[in-house]
């Protein structure tokens, strides 16, 4: 390698080096992981050509995990919506209750293949926490999880998960004191502990070949849902809709549906408390502060002020608040092969319920923000139209949160 | 011009622009360059500054909380270069601030400012075909960091990439002082002189006198970040540029520090 062969620009990214998603992508980082971040590559492609890797892998997601998921036609909310028929992808049923496990697993496969025995992962929701704290228990492996403490503070039960599971959860004080400060904070343990540490990153976020391999270990939402679809209506859906956080679950739930230009593929961004920046994560809004920058590794859209200061976001829940975005996204966003809306707290809020009562299922408060896409859309699509929902997590870590906003306790709670 | 070191070690000083404000950031760095820094390294302050260890985060969080601006770092390299025409200055910053800025815009903008060089924490060589190509065609020398970690042909990628001097990081590992020089620096400092003739400055835990000293046996500079920052957020207000100044001839004259 020499200056001469270094062709890779920073303004106008070229899609011919590692990782690219059209201009977005590439590797960001201190020269320190840079080292490391090569290993994997390596490590990765090779567990990616090696048949044993997929064999362990496919065992353990079945037998262990729960896959595949169930496509449930949703019919009460169907009739109750009046417009197209919505089924739902079921990744709310995988164990530890989302599917973050797909790639935790995969990803614990492949640090065990590299013989690093020590662990860390940054977490949101606490999601990507518990399900690599429960991957790193099934394998033996030392387990230190980041998450910021405004995030330990709302999702408490999935911190007790953590602990139960053996991990070490590391409050994060610094900046808003959620997901992107965890990930900072996740970067400086990587950083220091390089040498025997392998970093399970939770989204389809940060520098290559993480983009690529956990949209790679979460393709097999769409490829199992492909194959149900076609199982219950002979057809494709009209529409998928999912929430975009990082956007793991959502380029998990798109990607084999990608060459299918027939079918609309729709994230859902938080709106948050309001349009100003701060107030929300909806990083491809019209004038909501989000443009293309560095952050975390990767060249992406990024909530920035003017000065390309990071700027603070809102969300109620954990899981979407994220100033940034995975990379294909943003490609997927600029090419127009998926567009990009958002729901508010109150709709997502109002979206639980509307699953709760309809179909007996409780959604998390991020899967709740393609629930309410689908609450605005299904009723504008005919009848004979298909709209597929991914349902990417369970509730249950959002009861709290749920009973205080939707005034659920007491007596006297609303009918 | 060419970065000169005019004593071996020569001595880079890291200051976080914007902190405690910017008219001290001026003061402090004309104290370092009077008391015999050999180049100053502006920090322009940035939310997520993941490679930095909590005394520079404190003080990038304050400098940004002020309202601190890349614009406003580069009003303030100006004003240095104006004061002391001999001394070396480089623009250190995250990649986000620039890109936001536009590189060629800054480039242009960073020439016109006097600035000597510039160091981008999170660009590696591999990402660096548009910025070389924009740091060549303004004059400007990029600095790039070398890693323990960083294999014989990385470093030879990244010396061949650098102007000015080479940036060897004596640790894996964020910054922030330490109370011993890594045992592994003078390693990669050998290793970086075998595909440059470049001047090779170690950074990252180097805080005392006796560091800089120890540095000099095996590389031609050495970088104090943290511990000066350190100093200054623990220094009364008034008083930055005066302790500065002293710490920095602390640093030169061997004494402990």
């Amino acid at each position: 390698m020499s200056v001469s062969q270094l062709t890779s620009p920073v303004t106008v990214p070229t899609s011919s080096t590692p990782g690219r998603f059209g201009v977005y992508g590439g590797r960001y980082v201190p020269e320190t992981l840079m080292a490391a971040l090569l290993e994997l590559d390596a490590a990765y492609a090779e567990a990616q050509a090696d048949p044993a890797f997929h064999v362990e892998l496919d065992g353990l997601l079945k037998d262990y995990v729960g896959r595949p998921t169930p496509l449930y036609f949703a019919k009460r909310l169907t009739e109750t919506l009046g417009g197209a028929k919505i089924y739902l992808k079921r990744e709310d049923l995988l164990h530890t209750g989302a599917h973050k496990i797909n790639n935790a697993l995969g990803q614990a496969l492949l640090a065990r293949r590299m013989g690093k025995q020590r662990i860390i992962a940054e977490t949101g929701a606490g999601q990507h926490g518990v399900a690599t704290a429960t991957v790193c228990a099934l394998f033996g492996l030392e387990c230190v999880v980041y998450m910021g403490e405004e995030d330990m503070r709302r999702q408490e039960l999935n911190v007790f998960r953590m602990r139960l599971l053996g991990a070490e959860v590391r409050g994060v004080a610094s900046g808003s004191a959620t997901l992107k400060d965890a990930i900072n904070e996740a970067m400086r343990d990587w950083v220091t502990n390089v040498r025997n540490t392998f970093y399970i990153l939770g989204s389809a976020l940060g520098s290559h070949p993480y983009p690529t391999m956990v949209r790679d270990f979460h393709r097999v939402i769409s490829i199992e849902s492909k194959r149900q679809i076609l199982a219950h209506e002979g057809r494709l859906p009209d529409a998928i809709v999912a929430c975009v956080g990082g956007g793991s679950n959502a380029i998990g739930a798109f990607y084999e549906y990608i060459p299918d230009t027939n079918v609309a593929l729709i994230g859902v961004e938080a709106g948050g408390r309001g349009t100003a920046l701060g107030e929300h994560a909806a990083r491809f809004a019209k004038n909501g502060g989000g443009v293309p920058g560095v952050l975390q590794g990767t060249y992406s859209y990024v909530l920035q002020n003017d000065a390309g200061q990071v700027a603070a976001t809102h969300s109620v829940s954990a899981g979407l608040d994220y100033a940034s975005v995975g990379p294909e996204h943003a490609m997927l966003h600029d090419s127009g092969r998926a567009t990009y809306t958002s729901a508010t707290d109150e709709e997502a809020l109002n979206a639980v319920s509307v699953l709760s009562r309809t179909e007996g299922i409780i959604p998390a408060l991020e899967s709740a923000h393609a629930i309410a896409e689908a609450i605005k859309l299904a009723p504008k699509m005919g009848k004979d139209k298909i709209l597929m929902v991914n349902v990417s997590g369970r509730g249950d870590k959002d009861i709290g949160i749920m009973t205080r906003e939707m005034n659920l306790s007491g007596v006297e709670a609303k009918g | 011009m060419p970065i000169r070191f005019n004593k071996r070690p020569g001595l880079v000083i890291y200051l976080t622009a914007g902190d405690p404000d910017l008219a001290t950031t001026r003061e402090m760095a004309l104290a370092a360059i009077d008391n015999g820094a050999d180049v100053i390294e502006l920090g322009v302050p940035f939310s997520d500054p993941l490679a930095d260890g909590p005394v520079i985060q404190r003080a990038s969080e304050r400098a940004v909380a002020r309202g601190t601006r890349l614009s406003d770092v580069l009003t303030i390299c100006k004003e240095l270069r104006a004061a002391r025409p001999a001394a070396g200055i480089i623009l250190f910053s995250y990649l986000n601030p620039v890109v936001r800025f536009g590189l060629p815009a800054f480039a242009k903008a960073a020439k016109e400012a006097g600035a000597d060089g510039v160091l981008l924490t999170d660009m590696i060589v591999e990402e660096a075909g548009e910025y070389l190509q924009v740091m060549r065609e303004h004059d400007l020398m990029p600095v790039f960091l070398a890693a323990p970690t960083s294999p014989d042909e990385r470093l030879k990628a990244i010396a061949e990439a650098s102007r000015g001097f080479v940036y060897a990081i004596s640790r894996v590992g964020i910054t922030g002082t330490q109370t011993e020089l890594a045992s592994d620096a003078q390693g990669l400092v050998e290793r970086i002189k075998q595909f440059t003739t470049l001047p090779v400055a170690l950074g990252f835990g180097v805080s005392t006198a006796a560091h800089v000293k120890a540095v000099g046996d095996f590389a031609d500079a050495a970088v104090v970040g943290s511990a000066i920052v350190g100093l200054i957020e623990k220094t009364a207000a008034g008083e930055e540029a005066k302790a500065v100044g002293e710490f920095v001839a602390a640093l030169r004259g061997g004494n402990a520090a």
